[in-house]
């Protein structure tokens, strides 16, 4: 999907906890997630805690979409 | 002879621990066969015996990668088998690539022979067919009797030191290195046969397959995201609570279209996920752990972004065949474009 969605000419990152899977389907840009059940969040830490998981992952998501990439690059967290 | 010993690698799952809910456990060393190992042992006859097997969640080793090869290493060390196999995984991504990962390693650091198996789409075949021998299966464990003999019969072939057919002979996924053999017909034979077959419609085989590792090129970054609409999409598959469109919990035939228009948060009660490919409980509870919708509310309050697209497209990417997915994508891509959408965020589970 992430090919496809990129094929057309719109930018996508591609938030995924296993990224070696993100990087043969081909995604370009990849954001690594927290785990396979909860991408985007933390059920062991408080709704606000997890907000701010929530929140930083996306924030480098999109710092992904506004780098320019020549190759499939992971954004690790910083 | 005495047997040889062989060690099997199989997840949560087919040792008969448990589903999604117990994919988180820990690498586990047991003596003797289990699950699929009493077809292995059948397979093997006289020739070979499982003494021990390694049993690991799916999501433990693959979110715990390196302490994870770490230990069933430890346990291979130990135990020095002659062969060590892994799966069938089938479909099943995780797994695949926990069985591609593990093959690799033993193999290389151990210089012990490794047999897997799996199907041509698992991304693990793609990691690690030109690395080890991966038997090709079908798509569901449905394929288990066909795919153990096979695996079976590879494994102590290399064990042996036999030499190794060509990929259609002895039923492995294509690892680049060609291996000659003499077919029973003639080329132009083959050539007209397959010519009737096309010209019939009825499916014949090429024997100069076309490479399909087609990447897409980057598109440019986006220069002020204040100003851009994103939308969200999942493999994960998130619904509106109730699955209104019954998209299948795997192997889905559909993607769902859903507005979200005035949507803040999304809550137990509203939203849920369709996907039976990991353990719902948390999605559940809690859809923007998968869909973070609250969050993209909050951006676009701040301006980060310009807008949140007021649809987002979902499915369910566990055993969803590359073709389906390419193709809901295709369709949805079109559907973003005409609504002006900037950018994607994509999320999988």
């Amino acid at each position: 999907m992430v090919k496809e969605v990129e094929r057309a000419g719109i930018p996508v990152v591609h938030i995924c906890t296993v990224t070696p899977i993100s990087m043969t389907v081909g995604a370009n840009r990849i954001v690594p997630a927290i785990a396979i059940p909860y991408p985007l969040g933390n059920p062991t830490k408080s709704m606000e805690e997890e907000k701010q998981i929530r929140r930083k992952i996306l924030l480098r998501s999109l710092e992904a979409l506004s780098m320019e990439v020549s190759e499939q690059t992971i954004f690790e967290m910083k | 002879m005495s047997k040889l010993k062989v060690i099997h690698y199989i997840n949560q799952f087919y040792a008969g621990i448990g589903g999604e809910e117990k994919a988180d456990i820990k690498p586990e060393l047991r003596e003797g066969a289990v699950g699929p190992g009493a077809a292995f042992t059948a397979a093997f006859g006289d020739k070979a015996q499982i003494t021990h097997t390694i049993i690991c969640g799916d999501s433990y080793f693959n979110e715990n990668l390196e302490k994870a090869k770490k230990e069933i290493l430890g346990f291979v060390k130990k135990v020095k088998p002659d062969l060590f196999i892994a799966g069938p995984a089938f479909n099943a991504g995780r797994y695949g690539v926990a069985c591609g990962t593990i093959c690799d390693l033993v193999q290389s650091e151990l210089g012990i022979p490794v047999i897997t198996g799996m199907y041509r789409e698992n991304p693990g075949a793609e990691m690690f067919k030109n690395s080890v021998y991966i038997v090709e299966t079908n798509n569901s464990a449905v394929d288990m009797r066909n795919a153990v003999p096979k695996m079976a019969k590879l494994g102590l072939k290399i064990v042996k030191k036999e030499p190794i057919g060509a990929s259609i002979e002895d039923g492995y996924l294509p690892n680049g290195v060609r291996v000659n053999f003499f077919d029973t017909d003639r080329g132009s034979k083959r050539a007209v046969d397959m010519l009737v077959k096309k010209l019939a419609g009825k499916p014949f085989t090429t024997e100069y397959p076309m490479p399909d590792f087609e990447k897409v090129p980057p598109n440019k970054a986006i220069k002020d995201m204040s100003k851009v609409t994103v939308a969200l999409v999942t493999s994960g598959g998130i619904v509106p609570y109730g699955n209104p469109d019954h998209i299948e919990s795997s192997s889905a035939s559909k993607y769902g279209e859903y507005d979200i228009t005035g949507v803040m948060d999304l809550t137990e009660s509203t939203y849920e996920t369709a996907h039976g490919g990991y353990d719902p409980v948390y999605a559940n509870q809690d859809a923007d752990r998968v869909l973070p919708v609250d969050v993209l509310r909050e951006f676009e309050k701040e301006g980060k972004i310009g807008k949140l697209h007021h649809k987002f497209y979902t499915t369910t990417g566990n055993g969803t065949s590359t073709k389906s997915s390419k193709a809901f994508a295709k369709e949805f891509a079109q559907k973003l474009l005409y609504d002006k959408v900037g950018a994607v965020i994509l999320t999988s589970t």
